[in-house]
This record gives structure tokens, C-alpha cells and sequence, in this order.
């Protein structure tokens, strides 16, 4: 017995010593580091709260170096999942990074401070719209800078699917039972049938929500799965032909499958919006500040969008854009006409959030 | 053992259980029996009568009841098997068992995912055999598969504990006795090694009974268990009461299916609850 | 026959087991970004594994963490098991179930109500001028709470099979309490008290929900970084890095076990 403890303590000693190759790397980095400590101390730190994989790794070590402040980086995959831990308060972030609805709710709960836009000289290169489409949630945008956005389509198939896709109608077509894919989030489901009843994303009317519902339900047996993120590859894999999709994974999968195509629905969806904010509690504010405007300079801003593939609200850092194909995709950025009808969600307070939660429920467990 | 308590040897558990297992216990029973106001209400608890939350509710019994009995069917004769073994490396044997559970979780499940799917790679095997598909993705059956997958080792583990010290003579002088090798198990063996199979079978029921991991991944999401539905509540309306309440009721039945199993367990030694 | 019989059985176990390790090492190896397409052999990940510090700093922690949280965890889960056995059968039965709680909990629930008590515990303290940073310290104490119940699971079925009687004939023999325990009891219970340690060291590895509402900004494991990293698609370099740690954790568990062999001859 006691050589089997000895074997898995070495056994993790040796796994230690494996980081441990790593670590004197680090340490190496931080006796790099250890010169522009004192540069460091004097600029400070920001806590940044954002999505995973949602920033460039090369654009924080950039931002150390021009500005001495240290980064000390979170990450978080849903925004329900983000709040609680802001809302408690336990951990002064200093920059977050929530989407349109969340961002409201956050205004709404008194959790958000008023941003100084003088220390944000680099305002200037985000497009006049988004700031417009912004005020859905932060009037008079006091709150929130712009960080990537996009709108919520059809991944489809052109292989499987010979038809034109246009219209939210083809994810009810027994055709195609068992090759469709939902989005496994309340709102996001919900969108679809709402959007192909003619109503508004953001109805606060039980009857239209329960008709929504009642769609979704006669969907399910259709549907394949309800999933988030492995919708990407479960399209690439040629495992269904059709996917409620993020624009901004689109140009990413078709580069990874040609066969695939993305297009937003004529009924209308979803406009989404991702921005950086500043919580009420932070400690760091004008080093929020500075890492906002360091991430709306264009080149930054660029390196991001090659990053993450995200639609940029930078219409200087679109400018950069060497590829044409990518610059002038309507994907990545769509024309206004082909928003025609799409919305941005908005928070609709606890109560009805509730009502929209029970009747998903009744999806699931239908 | 020496009856006397020894203050030395209980304290500090008893420290650790009162900081950080009862008072957030208080918390969780504190925001379960009252309203977002603040309000004492019932209203938390009777959430689990809805249609969709019993359904989840039965389900989730229903799967993880099958999970257990599968890994308690699979496990024993294992752990028999590796017990009997004369080698010396059966510590060797052991871990070989034990190994795959230290690759990160979401990715044997996403693992399982890449063999299960329509065109994965068990898929492929068998179309490249002529054999008909495997259609078991995103099906109950899916999620059956990982929680066994998941939670083996925990049925493993107690199992081979109780039987591999097992006084051997007490085996021998049964089959001297002239007991067949079937009343030896019955007789013997199996009570004998009782305490390790209600370890295990309490460390396999109870995670299977709460996941919700494995059946978002697995099951495609089209399955709603209880463990999905608190999650659900948690996460997406932030509505901490509600999931509270529905843990507390989750906590009752978990409590009392121990409370069954501790019937069996005659001596009282029940090492389950 | 029977023998034959248990080969098969243990051949169709162990590929039941490994079928998705294997999966994972191969897509190690997958040149393509996504785990759904094959784009061909490559060893590339596993050059930029360890250019990835993010990654090799989650490791470092995760295994940190999974170690002494194992070991305390087994400790006071053994002072547990030995005071529980003296107890009476109700008390023990109450506590016993008490610390089975962070068990029977949904994880998020334990995770929340931790993180709850957490920042009530740091209000307390900065009227005494103190602090708590969520970061190492509430995660190792997250883990060995959840850690706990299995710990004390493993050990209690041991206790109940140990003769008593060899314990208090060494007492009669004159040794000391101490010298007793460690001399009789403890060989005998350690099966269980290292099955518990495994338990709780393969569930520390594991375990997510409880470490993201517990930690701090900039302390990551595997975990976390894994499930943030599902969203935009989990890198290829956690799939070398999985290989790596199955591949070195086997090798050792060969020459540790093969040496002693070797002088047996």
C-alpha cells in the first residue's frame, strides 16, 4: 500500500515538475517583468472580466508593456454566470464585458458606473450606429463601449439542404428531422419562434410567449439537439444540416467546411452587442479606462477581430482589414437593410424572465 | 476503540463541518424557505409539483437508479476478478482503472460525444464492418452510458477494498463446510463486503442523481433532469430561491433513499448515512 | 474457461475506459483546429503547449490544489472516521450526515452557498482590518470540503471490518494509544484511507463549478479554463496536454511497478 501512495505522490510530483518547465519560463518572465515593476507599481493593475477566448492573448502583454499597468485576467462563458459573481461583490472587477440585456440588468441593479468618454479619446473610431443600437439598452450610452457584435442565422448545409434557405420556416420542415440544431438558451430558442410568429423577441405578453412555446414543442421532435457552442462542430462534422448559429462563428466554420452557408432569416433575429463596462465597485477606474481605449485602437481592434472572428463595431479597424473577401463580407457585416427587423434583447425584469424560464421548461421536459 | 472522546481528534473536523458545510447549509435553507423580498414562503418547495419539474424529477431517479445498478453489476465482478489476482502488481491493475478519470471531465465527455455522433467514430467502424449504425446520441441511453462511465471507479474502488483484506479463512472454511461456490458468494462473501458496496453505491446514486453536465452533453439537452432544472435556475433567471428550494427537496430524497438502503445494512454500521 | 472468461471481462472493461483516452490522443494529433474534421498528423500543439504559460499556470495550480487538497482532505477525514467509530450510533449517524452534505448538494449549490459564506467571512474581517482574497486559499478549502464525504466514505467500511480485539491486545501489551493506532490500525485501514485519497484527488482535478464561484480573477485550473474555453472552441493544446499527463502518469506506474519485480529475481 505504501508503494502505491509513493507512486501517485511521485506520479504528481512528476506532473509538477512537467508545469515546472513552464514555471521557469515564468519565472523568467517575471524577472523580465521584475524591471517594469517599479513602471508596474506606479501604473497600477486592472482586473478584466471578459469571455474566454475573447481577446487576443498578445494585446494584453502589448497593453503592459505601453502602459506599465498589470493585467490580472478573468474569464467567464455566460453572462448568467458572470453576474452573480459581480453582483456579490467579493471581487472588485474593474472592466467587464457582458452582452446588450445583462448590461441593462446591471444599469437597472445599480452595479455599473458612469463611464468618463474624455479618457476614451478613441471613441471616435467606433461607427456612429452601433453607439445608436447601443442605447436599446444604455440610453443615452452612458455606460457601455462597443466590443464586438453580430447577429443570431441559419447555418446550413448546401450539400444536405437544396432548397434557399431565408426564412426561420425551414427548421419546422419534416424534411430534415434529426438535422437541425437549437440553441440550448431560453431566449435564444424562444427568438426563433417568436420571430417566426411576427412578434418581438422582447414581448412581455404570456399569450405570444406561450404560442412560442407551443411551436417549439411541436419542433422538438425534429430537433437533433439543443446545444451552444457545439453547434459549430457539429456543422463542420457534417452531423446536421441545419444550425441556429452566432455570425461570428459563421465565417470560422466555413472556412473549416465550404459546404457551409450562413444567412439571417427575413423574419428578422437577433442583433447582438458585446461591450465593456465598468462596475461600481472597481478599484482601478482609470486603468479601466485606459484598457477600454487601448482596445478601440484600430490596430488593436483588428488583431482582436482576427482573433476571435467577432464582427467589430471599429470602423477604423475595418478599414485595416487586408483580406477583401472578409472586409466586404456581409457576414461579418451586414448591410442595414439586411437588419431589417432584427432587435437586440432587452432585459425585461425578473417577472418576466420567469415566465419566459417556465415555458422553456415546458420545451425541455416535453 | 478507546470510548473515550478524544477532543484532539474530533475538533478540528467538527470546526471544519460547523464553518464550511453547516452554515452554508443555513444559507441554502435560508434562502429556500423565503421569497426574493425576504418573506418566509412555502412557495420555493412546492415548485418541484409543477408537471415539468416531477418529470425531471422522475427521470433523473429513473436514470440514475439504472446508472447504479449497471455500475454496481459491472464493478463487482471487476473488483472480484482483480481481487483474486496473484500477481503482485495488482496495485498496477488497480490504477489502470483508476487512470482515465484523472483526464479532464468535459473532455472524456466531449471524447464520448466524438465517438457517439452520427458520423463518429464508432459509426465509422461499424459502417466500415457492415454492421447497421449506432444511433444512441443524444438519447437516454447516451446518458446512461456516461454517467457508468463517469462514476465506475467510485463503485471500483470501495468494492475492492471490502474484498481484497476479506479473511480468506473464513472463505475456506465455508467451502470446507462444503458450501457450493454460489452459497460461498451469498453467504459470505457478499455480506461480508456490504459496508464497501453501500459506499459505492451512495458515491455513484447521489452525483448521478444531480448531474447535469452529462446530460447536456450526452443527452443533447432534450432530456431535462433535476439537476438540469437547478442549474437552470441558478443560472439563467439568477433565481437562487427557487434552486434552493428545489435542493432542499433534491437533499429529502437523496436522504431518504439512504435511509432505505441503511435497512439493509443490519449491524447499523451503515456507512452510507 | 473461467479464466478466459475474466480476460474477455477485463479487456471489454478496459476498452470501454480507454475509448475516449484514446480518442483524445488522437485528436492530439489532429492538425485541424476543430475536433470534427481530420486535417492530417501534426506535433505542432504539443511545441505550443508549452509556449502557452496560461495553460502551463493552470496546470501548476490545478495539481497544487489537487494535492493538498487530497491529502487534507484524507487527514481530517481519517480523524473523522476514528472519532465517529466511538461515537455512539445516533451521533454518528447526525454526523455522519452533516458532512456527507457537500455530496448530496446540486455543486452549484455547495459552490453558491461557499462563495456566500466566503464574502460574509471577509466582511467580518475588514472590521479587524483584514481581508479574504478569492484565490488559492478559498479554492483549497472549497476542495477539501467536497472532498470530505468521499474521503470518510472510504474509510468507515475499513474501519467496520477491523478487529478490534488486535488494537486492544496491543494496548494490553503495553504500547501506547499512539503506538497502537499506528502499529495495528492504520496498516490495516490504509486501503481505504488511500482509495479515499484517490477519490479526492481525482475529483479535485475535476471539479468545476465549485472552483469558478470560489476563485479569484487570475488563478485558473484546468477546469475553468477548459469550460471558458468551450465557447469559442476548446484548443488543441489541452488535448496534448491531457496525452502528456496520461502518458508520463503510465510510464511512472510501469517503472515503479516493474522495479520491484526485477529484485525479486
Amino acid at each position: 500500500m505504501k508503494r502505491f501512495l509513493s507512486l501517485t505522490l511521485s506520479g504528481a510530483l512528476l506532473l509538477g515538475a512537467l508545469s515546472g518547465c513552464a514555471k521557469i519560463e515564468d519565472a523568467k518572465d517575471s524577472t523580465e517583468a521584475a524591471g517594469t515593476e517599479t513602471a508596474a507599481a506606479a501604473g497600477g493593475k486592472v482586473v478584466v472580466y471578459n469571455w474566454g477566448e475573447y481577446l487576443d492573448p498578445e494585446v494584453i502583454d502589448m497593453f503592459e508593456e505601453e502602459t506599465g499597468i498589470k493585467v490580472v485576467y478573468e474569464e467567464f462563458e455566460t453572462n448568467e454566470i458572470m453576474y452573480p459573481k459581480v453582483a456579490a461583490g467579493a471581487i472588485s472587477y474593474d472592466v467587464v464585458c457582458p452582452s446588450d440585456y445583462m448590461i441593462q440588468k446591471m444599469i437597472e441593479n445599480d452595479l455599473l458606473q458612469e463611464i468618463n468618454f474624455d479618457n476614451i479619446p478613441n471613441l471616435k473610431n467606433i461607427g456612429e450606429e452601433y453607439l445608436s443600437w447601443s442605447e436599446e439598452f444604455d440610453p443615452g450610452n452612458k455606460y457601455s463601449v462597443p466590443y464586438c457584435w453580430g447577429t443570431v442565422g441559419i447555418l446550413y448545409n448546401k450539400a444536405m439542404v437544396e432548397e434557399p434557405v431565408d426564412s426561420w420556416d425551414i427548421l419546422w420542415d419534416e424534411k430534415y428531422k434529426d438535422n437541425i440544431l437549437m440553441q440550448d438558451s431560453v431566449r435564444d430558442a424562444l427568438m426563433v419562434a417568436l420571430k417566426k410568429l411576427g412578434y418581438s423577441m422582447n414581448t412581455d405578453s404570456e399569450e405570444e410567449i406561450s404560442q412560442a412555446t407551443q411551436l417549439l414543442i411541436e419542433q422538438k421532435p425534429l430537433v437533433q439537439a439543443y446545444v451552444i457552442d457545439q453547434v459549430r462542430d457539429k456543422m463542420i462534422g457534417n452531423e446536421a444540416a441545419l444550425g441556429v448559429i452566432y455570425s461570428g462563428e459563421a465565417i470560422y466554420t466555413q472556412r473549416e467546411n465550404p459546404d457551409l452557408e450562413y444567412v439571417v432569416p427575413k423574419e428578422g433575429s437577433n442583433l447582438w452587442i458585446d461591450s465593456w463596462v465598468i462596475p461600481k465597485n472597481a478599484q482601478n477606474v482609470a486603468n479601466a479606462e485606459a484598457f477600454i481605449n487601448f482596445l478601440c485602437r484600430p490596430d488593436i481592434a483588428l488583431m482582436n477581430f482576427d482573433y476571435i472572428t467577432y464582427s467589430t463595431p471599429n470602423k477604423a479597424a475595418r478599414e485595416l482589414i487586408e483580406d477583401e473577401d472578409i472586409r466586404n463580407s456581409t457576414i461579418a457585416f451586414p448591410t442595414s437593410d439586411m437588419l431589417e427587423g432584427c432587435e437586440t434583447y432587452q432585459y425585461l425584469g425578473d417577472e418576466t424572465d420567469n415566465i419566459y424560464n417556465t415555458y422553456w421548461n415546458k420545451v425541455k421536459s416535453s | 476503540m478507546n470510548k473515550k472522546k478524544n477532543p484532539l481528534l474530533s475538533g478540528p473536523y467538527l470546526v471544519w463541518t460547523a464553518a464550511f458545510i453547516i452554515i452554508p447549509l443555513i444559507l441554502i435553507v435560508y434562502y429556500g424557505l423565503t421569497s426574493s423580498e425576504g418573506t418566509f414562503t412555502w412557495a420555493n418547495i412546492m415548485e418541484i409539483a409543477t408537471p415539468e419539474n416531477r418529470k425531471a424529477l422522475w427521470l433523473a431517479l429513473l436514470l440514475s437508479v439504472i446508472s447504479t445498478a449497471l455500475c454496481l453489476i459491472m464493478a463487482y465482478p471487476l473488483a472480484m476478478i482483480l481481487s483474486n489476482l496473484k500477481f503482485n502488481a495488482t496495485g498496477l491493475i488497480v490504477m489502470i482503472f483508476i487512470i482515465p478519470m484523472w483526464m479532464n471531465f468535459l473532455l472524456r465527455t466531449l471524447a464520448w460525444q466524438t465517438l457517439l455522433e452520427k458520423n463518429g467514430i464508432i459509426n465509422m467502424v461499424l459502417k466500415f464492418l457492415h454492421l447497421p449504425a449506432l444511433n444512441i446520441i443524444n438519447t437516454p441511453y447516451a446518458i446512461v452510458l456516461g454517467m457508468v462511465y463517469n462514476f465506475l471507479p467510485f463503485m471500483l474502488l470501495p468494492i475492492y477494498n471490502s474484498l481484497v483484506k476479506m479473511d480468506r479463512n473464513v472463505i475456506n472454511a465455508a467451502r470446507d463446510l462444503g458450501a457450493g461456490e454460489f452459497q460461498t458468494f451469498t453467504k459470505i462473501i457478499l455480506p461480508l463486503s456490504l459496508p464497501g458496496v453501500i459506499s459505492g453505491i451512495t458515491m455513484v446514486f447521489v452525483p448521478s442523481l444531480t448531474t447535469f453536465v452529462i446530460s447536456d452533453l450526452l443527452g443533447g439537452s432534450k432530456i431535462l433532469l433535476i439537476g438540469n432544472v437547478i442549474e437552470q435556475k441558478f443560472k439563467q433567471g439568477s433565481n437562487w430561491n427557487v434552486g434552493s428550494g428545489l435542493s432542499l427537496v433534491l437533499m429529502v430524497f437523496i436522504l431518504i433513499s439512504m435511509a432505505i438502503m441503511q435497512k439493509y445494512d443490519k449491524d447499523g454500521e451503515g456507512a452510507a448515512f | 474457461m473461467r479464466k478466459a472468461l475474466q480476460r474477455i471481462y477485463l479487456v471489454f472493461i478496459f476498452v470501454l475506459l480507454y475509448a475516449p483516452i484514446l480518442t483524445l490522443i488522437i485528436l492530439s494529433f489532429n492538425a485541424s483546429k476543430t475536433r470534427a474534421k481530420w486535417g492530417g498528423w501534426t506535433a505542432k500543439w504539443y511545441v505550443s503547449l508549452f509556449q502557452n504559460s496560461a495553460i502551463m499556470d493552470a496546470l501548476y495550480n490545478t495539481l497544487i490544489i489537487a494535492v493538498l487538497s487530497a491529502t487534507i482532505a484524507t487527514l481530517l477525514g481519517l480523524t473523522a472516521a476514528l472519532s465517529l467509530n466511538s461515537m455512539r450510533r445516533r451521533s454518528r449517524t447526525i454526523i455522519l450526515g452533516v458532512i456527507n452534505i457537500p455530496m448530496l448538494n446540486a455543486e452549484i449549490v455547495t459552490g453558491i452557498s461557499l462563495m456566500l459564506v466566503f464574502i460574509a467571512l471577509g466582511n467580518f474581517l475588514t472590521q479587524f482590518g483584514y481581508t479574504i482574497q478569492f484565490g488559492f486559499w478559498t479554492v483549497l478549502i472549497g476542495h477539501i470540503t467536497f472532498n470530505l464525504p468521499y474521503v470518510v466514505l472510504s474509510i468507515m467500511p475499513k474501519l467496520k471490518q477491523l478487529n478490534r480485539s488486535t488494537y486492544e491486545a496491543a494496548l494490553d501489551l503495553g504500547a501506547s494509544p499512539m503506538r497502537a493506532f499506528f502499529r495495528v490500525v492504520l496498516p490495516d485501514i490504509m486501503p481505504g484511507v488511500f482509495s479515499g485519497f484517490l477519490l479526492a484527488f481525482t475529483l479535485s482535478l475535476d471539479d468545476f463549478v465549485i472552483t469558478h464561484f470560489v476563485k479569484g480573477p487570475g488563478f485558473e485550473t484546468l477546469s475553468t479554463k477548459i469550460y471558458t474555453e468551450v465557447r469559442k472552441g476548446i484548443k488543441p493544446e489541452m488535448y496534448a496536454l491531457s496525452t502528456l499527463l496520461f502518458v508520463s502518469v503510465l510510464v511512472l506506474l510501469l517503472i515503479v511497478n516493474v522495479k520491484p519485480k526485477e529484485k525479486n529475481k
